[in-house]
């Protein structure tokens, strides 16, 4: 580094990069020039002059990663997170764009609201944010959201997601996957069927058995799947699976890919690397919906998302403050804050275990979740003319996960205290340096 | 020992010497002064989120045999409710002295968290939480059918070879866990029966046989069998077909008790439904040890009490 962070992050004095002897997802090292929010330039010694200087020796460069699950809580749960507090998160974690939940108050059912959302986003600078808008009011399963509305707004809403609660009612999923091929929509679907997980607590199996806690069976979760790849097989539209979390799951996509429906998967990096065994002791940081499975469960998606089964990795980052988690299992809230980690998570999982590649990685953590939500500016491979959206990651460092590591407003990190490897070291969304040799880069207000 | 709050923790050893400083305890109570100087100066609190007289009782009265002051607190409102979080009740109670805390929480885990969490510095003695465990349920009833065994000989040994059926609903019982746990770690061979959608999914790997089918199962004369209670809940939510249909399948009738060997003990944890899942003739037996299941909760519950209250080594 030649300058300070704080004159590398200004948008409005937008100098321009080399980022000098980086190595591309296929291993080819090469030096970087962003300017104007592109890359303009790649190849070896290119001409530094009247641009800032990153040393990238030693570090990958990615597309900025793209997140399809994130929950950013505002409007109306700004206690835990806001949409500025959670792009910072986004960025930290080598994120430039997050695609923000609906699950709000008030919901992200109408226009106003997921405008509201996306106007936020631009205003923070860290991340690009993308709404996704309810399928119904309200999330209740009734009736169809403002979804037309949402689609045609000026956050040009394309992915539909009640998630949190499944559409369960099937009439209203197949009338829901029709109408969004309007706008060649996609419906993420949190599969959960209702019946069989009234008061559930945890996968359903050896630890809930023993516990005591109120199981949550895989079945819930694949009877739904695959009512919904028969359903979008029917109605030809597309649909995504959220947060995918059982053996069975893998199976049902695997099946329905080879039938041609038109559907996507995704598995979050909690659910690659943490069994249901994390409960005993009833700490309620590791109590998530989908619940965390079994090894079994495990070994089943990072071979489905190594395999392509599973298309992408997203977080379903879920900020939840101390009160709600620090309480008994049952009281507390399901979720798992996941940006500031995830990249981390993967190269544990799925990278340093000889399962997948940095080309693999760079597909599962941003080019298909931006393809899938048709985020566009990001998930672009790094070539001339591709987005000034990238993110520089050491895969050499190894990290003591503490709260010096969330960038969040909330703190309910199932890892803490675990050592992972990897760091993000620079992010640069469109152009704008985020972080700057590790640390979040302050943008104050455009 | 710090704290007891399950079963599935303790090791042979130590279950043993609970059970024989239980017997110590037991010894006292046939004396007419019943009362010990052991915990003066103590505050016992019994932090009570569900109803339940029987087990407050008990713990109330053995706290005062040994000369424990004794403050019962029936917390209807607890963050499960929306009311004062678990943290600062547990935390008010021992800004008052409390030195032990027994606590019988809805959810399970709960007293772990309060033992776990850092919040306090008191004892913790697991009261029943949830559908979890109830370990002083299962240690007065090992020390009971010890008793019915070895009587007076009792002491040091353990349940080796002793052959239990455990009846009932298991998903939803605390108090099968924690025997399930207690009896495999004395050496008992344990038998779950009851109807599939009352068996747990997921306990291939717990030390025990399954059954459906009762009849099957007392026929293997086992040397004890333990009917558990049927909660009122369970009868409307398709559990099974009817109340009728479970009290014929899955009750300890009287033609089913006649037909066991005399030497078979009967227990119930309490509160029976007479009828439903055991009958009267059977309950009110010789052979019955519905009564000394309860007084050896008293002895039992001091035994927790001493061993807890003082750190006293297992």
């Amino acid at each position: 580094m030649t300058r300070t962070p704080d004159r590398l992050a200004d948008p409005r004095t937008a100098h321009p990069i080399i980022v000098r002897g980086a190595q591309l997802s296929d291993g080819e090292r090469t030096d970087i020039r962003l300017e104007g929010g592109r890359v303009v330039e790649l190849g070896s010694s290119l001409d530094a002059r009247g641009a800032e200087t990153i040393d990238a020796d030693g570090l990958i460069a990615l597309p900025g990663l793209v997140d399809l699950h994130t929950h950013l809580r505002q409007p109306g749960g700004e206690g835990s997170e806001t949409v500025l507090t959670g792009t910072r998160a986004a960025a930290k974690g080598g994120f430039t764009a997050v695609n923000a939940m609906a699950n709000t108050d008030p919901v992200a059912d109408t226009a106003s609201v997921v405008e509201q959302v996306h106007a936020l986003g631009v205003a923070s600078g860290y991340a690009t944010v993308r709404p996704i808008g309810a399928v119904t009011r309200g999330l209740r399963g009734e009736q169809l959201a403002d979804i037309g509305a949402m689609a045609r707004s000026s956050a040009r809403v394309r992915v539909f997601s009640d998630d949190g609660i499944c559409v369960s009612d099937p009439l209203l999923m197949r009338r829901a996957l029709e109408y969004i091929r309007t706008f060649d929509g996609v419906l993420a679907q949190h599969a959960q069927e209702p019946r069989l997980t009234e008061g559930a607590q945890l996968n359903e199996g050896a630890v809930s058995a023993e516990l005591g806690l109120a199981g949550w069976p895989a079945v819930a979760e694949e009877s739904i799947i695959a009512r919904d790849v028969l359903l979008a097989e029917h109605t030809g539209a597309r649909l995504h699976v959220c947060h995918l979390s059982t053996a069975g799951s893998v199976d049902v996509i695997r099946w329905a890919k080879s039938r041609g429906i038109r559907v996507t998967a995704e598995v979050t990096p909690h659910h690659l690397l943490l069994t249901d065994e994390e409960a005993r002791g009833y700490d309620a940081r590791f109590k998530v919906n989908p619940p965390l499975r079994t090894q079994a469960d495990v070994e089943a998606v990072r071979a489905g998302l190594a395999d392509g089964t599973i298309d992408i990795v997203a977080t379903d980052h879920a900020p939840h403050g101390a009160d709600a988690k620090s309480c008994e299992w049952n009281a507390a809230a399901n979720g798992m804050v996941g940006l500031e980690s995830a990249l981390s998570v993967v190269q544990s999982t799925m990278v340093d275990t000889g399962l997948i590649g940095w080309t693999d990685v760079e597909r599962v953590l941003s080019i298909a979740p931006a393809r899938i939500g048709d985020v566009t500016g990001h998930g672009e491979p790094i070539a001339v003319g591709s987005s000034a959206s990238i993110t520089l990651f050491d895969p050499s460092a190894r990290i003591d996960f503490g709260v010096e590591q969330l960038a969040g407003k909330s703190r309910n990190s199932p890892y803490l205290g675990r050592s992972l490897p990897g760091a993000v070291r620079w992010t640069f969304h469109g152009g704008v340096v985020t972080v700057a040799d590790g640390a979040l880069v302050e943008l104050g207000e455009k | 020992m710090k704290h007891l709050l399950s079963t599935k923790d303790l090791s042979r050893d130590q279950a043993i010497h609970i059970l024989d400083v239980t017997e110590d305890m037991a010894a006292t109570q046939q004396r007419e002064v019943k009362k010990l100087p052991t915990l003066r100066g103590k505050t016992v609190v019994n932090l009570f989120f569900e109803d339940s007289t029987r087990t407050r009782i008990s713990f109330e009265a053995a706290a005062k045999r040994l000369s424990a002051d004794v403050i019962s607190f029936a917390a209807k409102g607890s963050s499960v409710s929306k009311g004062e979080s678990l943290q600062d009740t547990a935390q008010t109670l021992e800004a008052i002295g409390a030195d032990v805390i027994v606590v019988r929480h809805p959810v399970s885990g709960a007293p772990e968290l309060l033992a776990r969490s850092g919040w306090i510095d008191a004892s913790v003695l697991n009261a029943g939480d949830g559908t979890h465990e109830h370990p002083t349920q299962a240690l007065l009833d090992a020390f009971t059918l010890r008793r019915r065994i070895h009587g007076d000989a009792s002491r040091g040994k353990g349940l080796d070879g002793v052959r239990v059926l455990v009846v009932g609903d298991i998903l939803h019982s605390r108090v099968a866990r924690s025997n399930v746990w207690l009896l495999s770690t004395l050496g008992a061979e344990v038998t779950l029966v009851g109807p599939p959608t009352l068996m747990p999914f997921g306990i291939d790997a717990w030390p025990v046989d399954t059954s459906f089918d009762l009849d099957d199962a007392l026929a293997s004369k086992p040397d004890a069998v333990m009917m558990l209670r049927v909660q009122s809940e369970r009868m409307n939510a398709a559990y099974f077909p009817s109340a009728r249909e479970y009290s014929t399948l899955w009750g300890l009738s009287a033609a089913r008790f006649g037909a066991l060997p005399e030497t078979t003990v009967v227990m119930h944890p309490g509160p029976m439904n007479r009828g439903f899942e055991i009958a009267s003739v059977a309950a009110d037996s010789p052979q019955s040890t519905v009564l000394e299941q309860v007084s050896a909760g008293v002895s039992t519950r001091m035994a927790a009490l001493y061993l807890t209250a003082t750190g006293a080594d297992l």
